[in-house]
């Protein structure tokens, strides 16, 4: 990112790489902060999506013997814990740190320091679990990377099923960054708290903004039940403690009511950052006012809640009785009343709209109609018996892979297409960006739509080889069909933000006619981020600046 | 943004502090954390398989001795405060003093248990679901007084070298909220522990 101007150096002056590289990891600059943050997770994207394509590779063909089972067992491991942890979480993480500022009119984080902290706590936790493939073997090299699945299931990591230290490195670390992501909660719920501009209140706050906040309020809810857990499990593991330990009275259920009291609002924690990006991209580009945004904020906190009461839905095939399945069943249900508003509202916001289809845009429809589709198969397997048939099938992985990726990437998309001209001040090309639309969502679908058929059909998930007479092999060649769409999407993406750094059309302060703060500046915006702190009126204070004559303040906004 | 009448720029809300955010946030994640050990405990009362069990090993009288210490460091330590607050720099340093030494008696009155739990009792994290979940409740709470006296340790020091001033009274002060935090949260570890889970602790037959 050499577009960036450093502040204290003249632009063009050359400098040597090592001033360069200590300037950025030195900074608690929040802006540079959130683009190593998004850096970093796309590149994880890019390797958890190889991972990912090695399984497709060896599911293509029944009783394929590409890959073996062990690695096979590594391969979804990881998959699923980088998607989660080294993808997600630092993408949407540095999208906060590098916007949250910026939308309520303030100079930086509330903890610059520990701001910094945090990121340089969530790098040496990706490090550690991919060190795994080096480190744990350990002296009886019994095993390579974490291959127990990203929920862990006890007994199953117990030291006498995981021997070795891979398990060991999946629970440092997770909680390694965990920490991390924490630290940062706390700092964005002090930034939204203490360091708004005046007058922006709470209900004048963009509602990416308000996302984070509830965002923050769930990590620091959620994580720390996880930790504990990892906890306590890396007691039983090196201190001999009983915890999940079967044999001495411990509880393998108790495992999976901890990681999912954690899971469930971690998917939320990922979603509602995409609803954030999309509540920004849909209304600037269908040149309206969001719709009910009083609506979406009482929305977001009720998903904050009833998320956390919602997480033995993942639980139904273990035996929890009749009066608890049909709890859970209806609080799920519940779920998606806040769930259904907000798509209400962004519809309504788009009715009636001057729409504009940029590349953002775009994304953000896609993210629309996958994610209703997800939210529907989701619907589906919170009917308990149903999710008896399907549980642990290839249904669930097309419904979590139609909410994180035509839901979760579609957003990040949206979003990256969106602020990229103001972290960067060049604008992403328009055609290679739709190029990178519509191969992704031909891919997806192709990889995604069948495996609801092959788990309808039976197909469990996490097998590595399966025997031609099912009748499944034509729909996961369908699936492995659809990679080669994905990988030239993403690689096209790349190629874009490449060539778009040295060459893309400048873009301006506010290349796209938006109304938040963070297009009141220069793009990429000065270190300071404001010149003089401003002072809004509304929920769109450039709106107000630039119709003088008709501002939204005047109608109380 | 010339634009905006004036009388809406008033925004009335003042901002809260960032340092008594953060700590209430930083003090809602812990809670969280002790939570989770905390109904780990409850769920494991009365599993045990093996002995020893609660009722057989947990000695209450100098465990209350410990708590009434650690209950007073919580008063002490708002008298410490409201010294600073007030200018009274060397009361502010003598009540801090009492303030470490009741925490440092409770962390050596817990040490003294375990040691007897360890050598009389053969009780260890090991020995069973007791034994695990005990060492590990208790265990981060002492953590968590530690970590306080070292940071109360660290404002004596500062105070004794002339650091700290009255108005860092907002900020010491901070350090208090992690204090009473402590505190409370040996509150539960107590009931449940102690209370609770002392005499539900058999396996019954
Ligand atoms: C309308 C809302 C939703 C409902 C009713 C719903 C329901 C469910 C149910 C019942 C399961 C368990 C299936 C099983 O294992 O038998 C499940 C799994 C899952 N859901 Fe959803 N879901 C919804 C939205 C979402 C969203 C928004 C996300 C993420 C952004 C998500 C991510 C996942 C994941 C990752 C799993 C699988 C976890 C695993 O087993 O590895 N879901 N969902
Ligand atoms: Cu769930």
């Amino acid at each position: 990112m050499t577009s960036l101007p450093a502040t204290p150096h003249r632009l063009g002056e050359r400098r040597p790489w090592t001033a360069v590289v200590h300037e950025w990891a030195t900074t608690v600059d929040h802006k540079r902060l959130g683009i190593m943050y998004v850096v970093t997770g796309m590149i994880f994207l890019v390797v958890a999506g190889l991972e990912g394509s090695a399984m497709r590779a060896q599911l293509t063909f029944a009783e394929n013997k590409l890959i073996s089972p062990e690695v096979f067992n590594q391969l979804f491991t990881m998959h699923g814990t980088t998607m989660v942890f080294l993808m997600g979480m630092p993408v949407l993480l540095g999208m906060a740190n590098f916007l949250v500022p910026l939308q309520i009119g303030a100079r930086d984080m509330a903890f610059p320091r520990l701001n910094a902290f945090g990121f340089w706590l969530f790098l040496l936790g990706s490090i550690l679990l991919y060190f795994s493939y080096l480190g744990a073997p350990g002296l009886d090299g019994a095993a390579a990377a974490p291959d127990v699945g990203w929920f862990a299931y006890a007994p199953l990591t117990e030291r006498p099923f995981s021997r070795g230290n891979s398990t060991d490195y999946w629970i440092l670390g997770i909680m390694v960054g965990g920490f991390g992501s924490m630290t940062t909660a706390i700092n964005l719920i002090a930034t939204t708290l203490c360091m708004r501009c005046p007058g922006m209140t709470l209900m004048r706050m963009p509602l990416l903004t308000w996302m984070m906040l509830v965002v923050a309020i769930l990590i620091l809810t959620a994580i720390p039940v996880l930790t504990a857990a990892q906890v306590m499990l890396l007691f039983d593991r090196s201190l001999g403690a009983h915890f999940f330990d079967t044999q001495n009275g411990g509880d393998a259920v108790f495992w999976q009511h901890l990681f999912w009291f954690f899971g469930h609002p971690e998917v939320y924690i990922l979603i509602l950052p995409g609803f954030g990006f999309i509540s920004e991209v849909i209304p600037v580009f269908s040149r309206k006012v969001i719709f009910g945004y009083p609506l979406m904020v009482a929305a977001t906190v009720a998903i904050m809640f009833i998320s956390l009461g919602v997480w033995a839905h993942h639980m139904f095939v273990v035996g929890l009785g009749p009066f608890l399945n049909s709890l859970f069943a209806a609080t799920t249900f519940l779920v998606s009343i806040p769930t259904g508003i907000k798509v209400f509202n962004w519809l309504a916001t788009l009715w009636g709209g001057h729409i504009r289809f940029t590349a953002s845009m775009m994304f953000a429809l896609g993210f629309l109609a996958m994610f209703v589709l997800g939210g529907l198969t989701g619907i589906m397997l919170a009917v308990v018996p149903f999710d008896w048939q399907l549980s642990d099938t290839y249904f669930v992985v097309g419904h979590f892979h139609y909410v994180l990726i035509g839901g979760l990437l579609n957003a990040i998309f949206a979003g990256l297409f969106f602020w990229f001209p103001k972290a960067t001040g060049r604008l992403l090309s328009e055609t290679l960006g739709k190029w990178s639309f519509w191969l992704l969502q031909i891919g997806f679908t192709l990889t995604f739509g069948p495996m609801h058929i092959s788990g309808i059909l039976g197909m469990p998930r996490r097998i590595a080889y399966y025997e031609p007479d099912r009748g499944w092999e034509i729909w996961n060649q369908i699936s492995s069909f659809g990679v080669i769409f994905q990988i030239l999407a993403v690689a096209l993406f790349a190629w874009n933000v490449i060539t778009s750094l040295r060459s893309g059309r400048r873009a301006g302060n506010d290349p796209w006619d938006a109304w938040t703060l963070e297009w009141a500046t220069t793009s990429p915006p000065p270190e300071h981020n404001f010149d003089t702190i401003p002072v809004v009126g509304s929920r769109r204070p450039l709106w107000d600046s630039k119709h003088p004559e008709d501002p939204d303040s005047s109608y109380g906004a | 943004m010339s634009a905006i009448p004036a009388s809406i720029l008033t925004d009335p809300v003042a901002r809260p502090s960032r340092g008594k955010v953060g700590m209430a946030s930083l003090i809602m994640m812990e809670s969280c954390f002790f939570a989770t050990f905390v109904v780990a405990y409850l769920f494991y009362i009365g599993k045990s398989a093996t002995g020893p069990q609660p009722r057989d090993v947990l000695d209450l009288g100098p465990v209350i001795v410990n708590s009434i210490a650690l209950f007073a460091s919580s008063y002490t330590a708002i008298r410490s405060f409201r010294a600073l607050a007030a200018g009274a720099i060397r009361a502010f340093e003598g009540w801090l003093l009492l303030t470490i030494l009741l925490g440092g008696y409770f962390i050596v009155g817990t040490g003294l248990e375990w040691y007897g739990l360890i050598t009389q009792h053969g009780l260890t994290i090991t020995t069973n679901l007791f034994g695990t979940t005990f060492y590990s409740l208790v265990g981060f709470h002492a953590f968590h007084v530690i970590v306080g006296l070292v940071c109360l340790t660290g404002i004596l020091v500062l105070s004794l070298r002339g650091h700290v001033k009255p108005r860092d009274a907002g900020r010491v002060e901070l350090v208090g909220w992690y204090w009473h935090f402590v505190d409370a949260v040996w509150v539960v570890v107590f009931t449940v522990v102690y209370l609770v889970g002392r005499d539900g602790g058999t396996l019954t037959p």
